[in-house]
């Protein structure tokens, strides 16, 4: 006992040595946090988009007056011919052009019925659609306020209600997904390469002759980056509680036990690899590209998994993160208990028992 | 004699460190001079300075006529270099190898086939031209790193522990290469660990918590400390330095 | 320059005998590009819809019907209760729940209006804004039909209405690959690029080997052109591999000239491989120099406009993206790409990304002198 932390006291050394790398350790996850908390925002607003009023009546002013009062647009000068609006379309100054035949309000008076030109920008579909539908609405408005004495019948009103996060912020979707993804980092490449590394210097072959036992090496190594890890944690949410005002809604405690279990799936992981691989490039190279990048796609937090093709999503279900992350938006922000996630847990255990299997099996063959 | 190593009073800080602390000493051409220190002492500093490999902080030096604060490009071309980390490229072939070491000092296709074909024939290895670097054994790396060193015909070579890890025999045979050099009137600045390679030396200076302690002929030196041998001489004076590695 | 000739054979033929960097080139243009673009789907289709349906009238099924037959829902439930619907969305089964109230057609029909509730799981903040939109949008087209149905001419008078004729510009089918793949090419180039740069001087400095090109008559210069010139190559090799991904797998054609594509990708490779290899003259191992190259392309591309706008971000963000070589990439990719830009019309963002170039390999320069 006294040898094997002796042991974890060198590997601590080792760990705490490398400035530039804690530095990063740390600094990823509060810098993720911040960008995903305050820059990162799935909301459209503040688009530039150009009105050419052909009109310049009443009611075309009315509505100009409305849309730049919201906050989702920016009027940019008035242009005027189809060549000026085609040119900013191209440099990508606007977004979108809202054009205003001549004589808006005299058809709109007369014939009871005018027409409003839209033009969105679809090489972004999403942005434009909502763009659209924004526009849209703003004119249904207007035109409510003016049909104000003698209201439509049979009116269906929907009443929407946002749930969890009425808002809309990014944050709830984001910090489960930064925890998984630093978690995966730290815990799976880090422990990889550190591994790795020491068979590269030779320094393993040592160890391996040492009265030690060799499962001893590998915990000793693992288990800065699990304190690592933990301390991550505990940045990541105190940032989003007081930083982000993203309350944990469910139990920490909870949160606590399965972000643990996480990362003892995530260090087998890092064990496994290192015993498969004899080269740091190669480390991590199956890190960055088996491990991280299906982390980013695949936990569901990015991207919606149910829009993939069926390979994909199927492909999902092996992926650690997407649990971890499903388990951690049920605790944080909708506030469930176990009840809800003992599913995701038992697959959680399952992997990492899978994984601690194979590399001890491969571990000892190479050791005989 | 022409001094091709001229050295005064030339000293290198990091902070508050002084790794050389004003080292003065001459070297003449087509000797062979040994420069002899226990780790830390301030050897690698000192050479990578003559090098022009780092700026010096005070002193005066001037290598094969030339400043080695301004004008560190014209030293580049008049040396050769080996270092303790053995460094050919060990992904690219012997061949490969000496192509682009000679082809980097600007010398002619013609010239560098020339010296090339020498250089494998002098040191047996046509049959390994087109063989990776990496598949060759430890001692045969080395005298192929030398060799390559000297493709360019340098006034000077210096070489930073060239013979660690090496066994005997090559070892011996490292040294028929350098005096082949030294007889070719290249100046050898060696630094070593073993002793013995000290006595192969016309002069060794013994550097000592960054300066220099002791400069003559191996004889001259064992005289002067009534030593039998130059390990004793080394022994007698590394035992005063107060830096540790 | 003969001395800059020895550097690109060597470098070549050491790039030619790695297998894992051929590999790299080869097989990761096509792998993203195949990936990517399937799962980076943002388009909000398949949203699952919880039913509450109270009322279990024509109207109320005749609504049902519109919403889930229109592509963009699919039922996930059926439920006799809102709470019983708001398990659905708390085990992710469903992303909304639509209750229509007891007796909403007698109402609706009795005193010309009528309220439904719709709860929408907001975490995911795109699909919640996207999917009530819809549902909106259905809504509204199914009271629009019910009234024409309904309506007895001359009793009421319908007011003034505006119609909004709205299209759809270079993208008319809203098709999201068209807007990602150009976007995955922008990342792809940069990744290669970024990645590959930072870790070669490192590895050289790994090796000892630098120690013996410092020694050397090669200049500073020459030895950075040396490492810039073949991954610059490469770079645009990549670059190349992923238009032809993108035309045989998505028939994506640049409607912009190939001249300005490629103006622009070789500017943008000499910035982000001069970026490459100031990180590298800046570490010590190769681990290093691949965690805060890492770093820094994270940030980038977070920021850099691929997954959402720019336009939206708060001021400081926005001013900090003026900074990000990858946003002009991405920007300019689907400029050229989808609207066709010319050089012209991306001429700011070249001359920018040309001061980054000049700027990072001075940097790379000046401070791979100073590790001397």
């Amino acid at each position: 006992m006294k040898q094997f932390l002796s042991f974890v006291r060198k590997e601590f050394l080792h760990v705490l040595r490398d400035r530039k790398t804690l530095f990063i350790l740390f600094g990823m996850p509060v810098v993720q946090i911040l960008i995903f908390g305050f820059a990162l925002t799935n909301e459209v607003k503040n688009s530039t988009i150009v009105v050419v009023d052909n009109a310049k009546d009443l009611s075309s002013q009315a509505i100009i007056t409305r849309i730049e009062a919201s906050r989702y647009f920016q009027i940019e000068k008035n242009l005027v011919g189809s060549k000026e609006l085609e040119a900013a379309f191209r440099t990508g100054e606007i977004k979108m052009a809202i054009v205003f035949p001549a004589g808006f309000a005299e058809s709109l008076q007369h014939q009871n019925t005018a027409q409003i030109q839209v033009i969105a920008d679809a090489s972004d579909p999403n942005t434009a659609t909502t763009l659209t539908n924004y526009v849209s609405s703003i004119i249904r408005d207007y035109q409510t306020e003016m049909n104000v004495t003698n209201q439509l019948p049979y009116r269906i009103q929907p009443e929407l209600r946002m749930l969890y996060n009425p808002q809309l912020k990014g944050a709830p979707n984001f910090v489960p997904g930064v925890m998984s993804l630093v978690l995966m980092l730290v815990c799976v490449m880090m422990t990889a390469i550190s591994i790795v590394k020491e068979k590269e210097n030779g320094t393993m072959e040592i160890l391996l002759v040492s009265p030690f036992k060799p499962i001893m090496v590998v915990l000793a190594k693992a288990l800065p980056y699990l304190l690592l890890s933990i301390i991550n944690v505990i940045t990541i949410l105190l940032l989003s509680v007081f930083v982000l005002d993203l309350p944990i809604v469910g139990s920490i405690l909870l949160l606590f036990g399965e972000s643990i279990l996480f990362i003892i799936t995530c260090l087998t992981l890092g064990i496994f690899i290192s015993v498969k691989t004899d080269s740091q490039q190669t480390a991590m190279l199956i890190s960055l590209v088996g491990m991280l990048l299906p982390t980013l796609l695949f936990s569901g937090f990015l991207f919606p998994i149910e829009n993939m093709p069926l390979p994909l999503q199927v492909f999902s279900n092996i992926v650690p993160a997407k649990w971890y992350y499903l388990m951690v938006k049920s605790i944080m922000i909708k506030g469930l208990g176990f009840s809800y996630i003992w599913k995701e847990t038992l697959i959680l255990v399952g992997i990492t028992l899978f994984l601690l299997l194979i590399s001890l099996k491969s571990f000892k063959i190479r050791l005989a | 004699m022409e001094q091709v190593i001229v050295c005064n009073g030339l000293t290198k800080r990091f902070g508050d460190f002084t790794a050389v602390d004003s080292i003065t000493f001459e070297v003449n051409k087509g000797e062979i001079f040994g420069f002899l220190g226990a780790n830390g002492a301030g050897k690698t500093t000192a050479m990578r300075m003559l090098c022009g490999l780092s700026t010096p902080s005070s002193g005066k030096a001037t290598i094969a006529g030339f400043d080695v604060y301004k004008q560190t490009e014209q030293i580049k071309k008049n040396i050769g270099y080996m270092s303790q980390k053995f460094s050919l490229y060990d992904d690219l072939t012997v061949q490969e190898n000496i192509t682009f070491f000679a082809g980097i000092y600007g010398i002619s296709d013609a010239e560098i086939k020339k010296n090339g074909d020498d250089l494998l024939l002098r040191l047996g290895m046509q049959d390994q031209a087109k063989k990776m670097v990496s598949s060759l054994p430890l001692g045969w790396k080395q005298k192929l790193a030398f060799s390559t060193a000297v493709i360019h015909k340098p006034k000077i070579v210096f070489l930073d522990e060239p013979t660690g890890g090496v066994d005997p025999v090559t070892r011996r045979q490292f040294w028929e290469l350098i005096y082949e050099a030294a007889d070719n009137g290249i100046t050898i600045f060696v630094t070593t660990h073993y002793m013995d390679e000290a006595e192969y030396c016309k002069r060794v200076s013994i550097m000592v918590d960054g300066k220099v302690a002791a400069l003559d002929t191996p004889s001259n030196l064992k005289e002067q400390f009534g030593a039998n041998t130059m390990d004793e001489v080394f022994y007698h004076l590394a035992r005063e330095a107060k830096r540790g590695e | 320059m003969r001395i800059l000739k020895f550097l690109l054979v060597k470098e070549f033929k050491q790039i030619f005998r790695n297998k894992a960097i051929l590999v790299v080139i080869m097989v990761m243009p096509v792998i993203q590009l195949i990936i990517l673009p399937l799962a980076t789907n943002f388009e909000v289709k398949n949203i699952a819809l919880a039913v509450v349906d109270n009322d279990h009238s024509d109207y109320s099924r005749a609504l049902i019907s519109k919403i889930t037959s229109s592509g963009y829902f699919r039922l996930s439930g059926y439920c006799n209760s809102y709470n019983e619907a708001l398990v659905l969305v708390e085990q992710d089964k469903s992303d909304l729940i639509l209750q229509i109230p007891p007796h909403f057609e007698s109402v609706l029909l009795r005193e010309n209006s009528e309220r439904l509730f719709i709860a929408v799981n907001a975490i995911n903040g795109v699909k919640a804004g996207l999917g009530s939109g819809y549902i909106n949008e259905i809504i509204q087209q199914y009271n629009q039909q019910l009234r024409s149905k309904l309506q007895v001419p001359g009793k009421f008078n319908l007011g003034p209405t505006i119609q909004i004729q709205s299209s759809n510009w270079y993208n008319p089918n809203l098709n999201y690959q068209l807007f990602m793949v150009p976007g995955i090419m922008a990342l792809l180039v940069t990744i290669v690029g970024g990645f590959l740069s930072a870790l070669n001087i490192v590895k050289e400095k790994e090796a000892g080997t630098i120690e013996q090109i410092n020694v050397s008559p090669v200049k500073k210069y020459h030895f950075v052109l040396g490492k810039l010139i073949p991954f610059w190559i490469l770079g645009n090799v990549v670059f190349t591999l992923g238009l032809l991904v993108a035309f045989c797998i998505y028939g994506i054609v640049p409607l912009g000239s190939l001249i300005t594509l490629y103006t622009f990708v070789m500017v943008y490779l000499l910035a982000i491989l001069g970026f490459g290899l100031l990180i590298s003259t800046f570490c010590d191992t190769q681990q290093q120099a691949m965690l805060i190259m890492f770093f820094f392309i994270m940030i980038f591309i977070l920021m850099g406009g691929l997954f959402t706008s720019i336009d939206s971000m708060p001021d400081w963000a926005k001013m900090a993206a003026k900074f990000n070589p990858v946003s002009y990439f991405i920007a300019v990719m689907r400029m050229v790409i989808i609207k066709g830009s010319g050089l012209y019309d991306i001429r700011g963002h070249l001359l920018t990304v040309l001061g980054f170039a000049i700027v990072l390999n001075a940097g790379a320069i000046v401070n791979y002198r100073k590790t001397f």
